[in-house]
């Protein structure tokens, strides 16, 4: 008979220990205690830089949102339009919107630039996903039934999340999420999954159907009536036009954020072994259920620099210009203490998280 | 400076209009103007410093200024008595600080001028830049708030006596209530009887001297008493010049310690006769110690500081605030501070600026603290 799986050997089931290296409670603490000495090195230095940076992004982004607006007057500039609405919308969502409601620039003290006021230039009310963000995401990240950003309640991109013929349409499902992303995100908070599967009243979710409903028709105003109502005879091209940015901005987001936490080597944990986790261990965690995407200034900015998912979750209330400046010194504190510091090119990144969506699909092979 | 002239009423129509709203949801019309022209809003207050007037320039207390102030259109008026909270982008540190000061001058229209008279206290950052502000600043401005007003309306004057005791800087609101009530009485006359009791550190310190000297010159109803130096607060002083005191409506405002006695003069007066405001100054960091109390104004709860996060100390209150992480990442328990020092128990700097928002999961009161929770 095989005894029952002892505590330790359900970790190691989570953590692959070829590449990763467990820590001792010590190592945690002073890695731990590393981390916070960059984190509070930042804050002391926050200011006018970080304040120019993000009133200059806003300011861009603003006049590529005007632009693409202005540009569907001109039929044969409709590609340019696109661009420039599609470039407005990912700079607001990412760098901005998901940025500024992380609390990044509250202490700048600008209503217009901080958590407790921005809404996004997106379906999901900026309200809702800040809890299911800031709060369940970036506390239990990678913590199997409780970090419900693993699959999004539709998919399955763990071993350990157990199969089921629904599965088989995981790239299909993967597929939809990306063209409908931001409606996925609005849709996420609503927790289907868990009203499907008994343990979410439908009643709960009474509340937040009104802030999506105010949220959706909104937007839907704004992008599928109003501004293609004040071109006139072009409604049919700009409200194509706005379609298209959208869906522009959902691919994009979809891939930059799928390759944050899915690509391979990426670590899941337990909930048992988050219980009553130190900060070192906080850090540890977010260190190993995050990936990085390489690549220059223009990447790292039309992502909202999560190509540094690694130190946006060590550090998810730094402004986020800050990254790539402390993502080297994160390198090498990893190097030191032997752990994985999972990075690679988007194209690298992205075909590993496809090979995720494809094998997940499949029942595990049995061993 | 007519590039920031505030709107006319065309443009306000049409800033302000549902239309201009959806097109610019979520971040609404301002968000957008702010970039062409600070003077153009929909929604927001700003203003422009039109000029700075040094009200105490032959004294060596900290310097005392009028600042006219040009609002946006958006500036729906106030009443004399009102204060406003003013936020000013501090060059070099790029962090907006956001202070209230009393509106000096008479009871304004919309977007009519107004004038704040401001102390430079040695830590108020705020009061030191505005008083020596370069006109064309560009500040952010609430609208007129508080309740130390003259409740009565004026379609329906009374002619009852009133009384103002004032101590320092908290001349500001009554004067802004004499002033309006000569504006706006018969003939430059306030119309009724009124008493302005005002107590100052020394004559050169005696902010509004000369127009304090025309108003008690003039045959305008108005007598005013000013004290100077060691001649502080009494009541026995107090029954002398308005015997009838406890049954006057008094309005008071000036430092803690006249308070405690102007307070103590109207014990027993029928209630709501004497208005109050203190001063709220910044108070110096805590010696580290966690004694004090802290308060949550809006349960209304006070209890002794036990040095907890101030999370756990308002859930040990029976309180339920907000939250989310408990470790200072997700600000979702974010709570306005506006009284106090508090430590942030993960990088342990200590901050004691009033009316400031903090993460109460993160932060534990030094002294006295109170939260709006």
């Amino acid at each position: 008979m095989v005894a029952a799986p002892s505590y330790i050997d359900e970790v190691l089931e989570h953590v692959d220990l070829q590449e990763t290296k467990r820590l001792t409670e010590e190592q945690l603490e002073q890695f731990g205690a590393e981390m916070d000495a960059i984190r509070q090195r930042i804050l002391d230095d926050l200011g006018e830089k970080d304040a120019s940076y993000i009133r200059k992004v806003v300011k861009y982004q603003r006049g590529f949102e005007i632009a693409g607006r202005a540009l569907f007057y001109l039929p044969p500039a409709w590609p340019l339009a696109v661009a420039s609405l599609s470039i407005s919308k990912i700079l607001e969502n990412m760098e901005i919107g998901h940025n500024v409601m992380h609390g990044q620039y509250d202490w700048m003290g600008d209503p217009g630039l901080n958590s407790r006021m921005y809404d996004w230039d997106n379906v999901c009310p900026g309200e809702q996903w800040k809890y299911s963000h800031n709060y369940i995401h970036h506390t239990f990240t990678n913590v199997l039934g409780k970090d419900r950003d693993i699959g999004y309640g539709i998919l399955r991109m763990d071993e350990d999340q157990k199969w089921h013929p629904y599965y088989l349409g995981n790239p299909l499902y993967a597929f939809l999420l990306m063209i409908f992303f931001e409606w996925g995100v609005a849709m996420h908070d609503l927790e289907v999954e868990n009203i499907v599967n008994g343990s979410r009243k439908i009643e709960e979710n009474k509340a937040l159907h009104a802030g999506i409903m105010r949220k959706v028709k909104r937007q839907a105003l704004k992008d599928y009536l109003l501004f293609p109502a004040l071109t006139g005879p072009l409604f049919p091209l700009t409200f194509a036009g706005n379609v298209t940015a959208n869906l522009i901005r959902n691919i994009w987001a979809f891939n930059i954020i799928f390759c944050g936490h899915f690509p391979a080597g990426v670590a899941t944990f337990t909930q048992e072994e988050c219980e009553d986790e130190s900060r070192g261990h906080w850090y540890y965690r977010q260190l190993l259920g995050s990936a990085n995407i390489t690549g220059g200034p223009l990447m790292h900015l039309m992502s909202g620099n999560l190509s540094h998912q690694i130190e946006h979750h060590l550090f998810p209330d730094l402004p986020a210009r800050r990254y790539p400046e402390v993502a080297e010194e994160v390198r090498e504190i990893c190097e030191r203490y032997g752990l994985q510091y999972n990075t690679g090119p988007l194209h690298k990144q992205l075909g590993s998280v496809a090979k995720k969506i494809f094998t997940m699909a499949l029942p595990p092979k049995k061993g | 400076m007519s590039t920031t002239a505030p709107l006319p009423a065309l443009g306000r129509r049409i800033l302000g209009s549902k239309v201009l709203a959806a097109l610019t949801s979520p971040h609404g019309v301002d968000r957008y103007l702010e970039m062409i022209n600070p003077m153009w809003a929909a929604q927001d207050v700003r203003a422009r410093v039109v000029s700075v007037h040094r009200e105490n320039p032959d004294s060596d207390a900290a310097p005392v200024a009028t600042i006219t102030l040009q609002p946006t259109a958006t500036w729906r008026g106030h009443r004399a008595g009102q204060y406003v909270q003013v936020g000013l982008d501090l060059p070099g540190s790029a962090k907006r600080m956001t202070r209230c000061f009393t509106i000096s001058s008479a009871a304004s229209t919309p977007g009519e001028q107004i004038t704040l008279t401001v102390r430079a206290h040695e830590e108020g950052q705020v009061s030191k830049y505005l008083v020596a502000a370069e006109p064309g600043t560009i500040v952010h401005l609430s609208q007129a708030q508080g309740d130390f007003t003259l409740d009565e309306s004026p379609a329906t004057p009374t002619n009852n006596h009133l009384l103002f005791v004032t101590g320092g800087s908290g001349i500001t609101p009554a004067m802004s209530i004499v002033r309006t009530l000569l504006r706006d009485g018969y003939d430059g006359r306030a119309g009724r009887k009124v008493t302005f009791l005002h107590y100052a550190r020394s004559p050169e310190d005696q902010i509004f001297a000369d127009e304090l000297a025309e108003i008690a010159a003039a045959d305008n109803d108005v007598t005013v008493h000013l004290f100077h130096g060691d001649h502080v607060f009494s009541e026995f002083e107090l029954r002398r010049l308005v015997p009838r005191h406890r049954d006057t409506d008094t309005w008071a405002c000036g430092p803690a310690p006249m308070m405690e006695l102007v307070v103590a003069a109207y014990d027993g007066a029928p209630e709501h006769r004497l208005r109050t405001e203190f001063f709220k100054a910044p108070k110096p960091a805590g010696s580290g110690s966690a004694e004090g109390d802290v308060t949550f104004a809006r349960s209304g709860q006070e209890a002794p500081n036990s040095g907890a996060t101030l999370l756990e100390q308002a859930e040990a209150l029976g309180l339920s605030p907000e939250f989310g992480c408990r470790m200072g990442i997700c600000f979702s328990c974010t709570s306005r501070k506006t009284e106090g020092t508090v430590r942030n128990v993960l990088t342990g700097t200590t901050s004691s600026m009033p009316d400031e928002d903090i993460q109460i999961c993160v932060s534990a009161p030094e002294g006295d603290c109170t939260v709006e929770l």
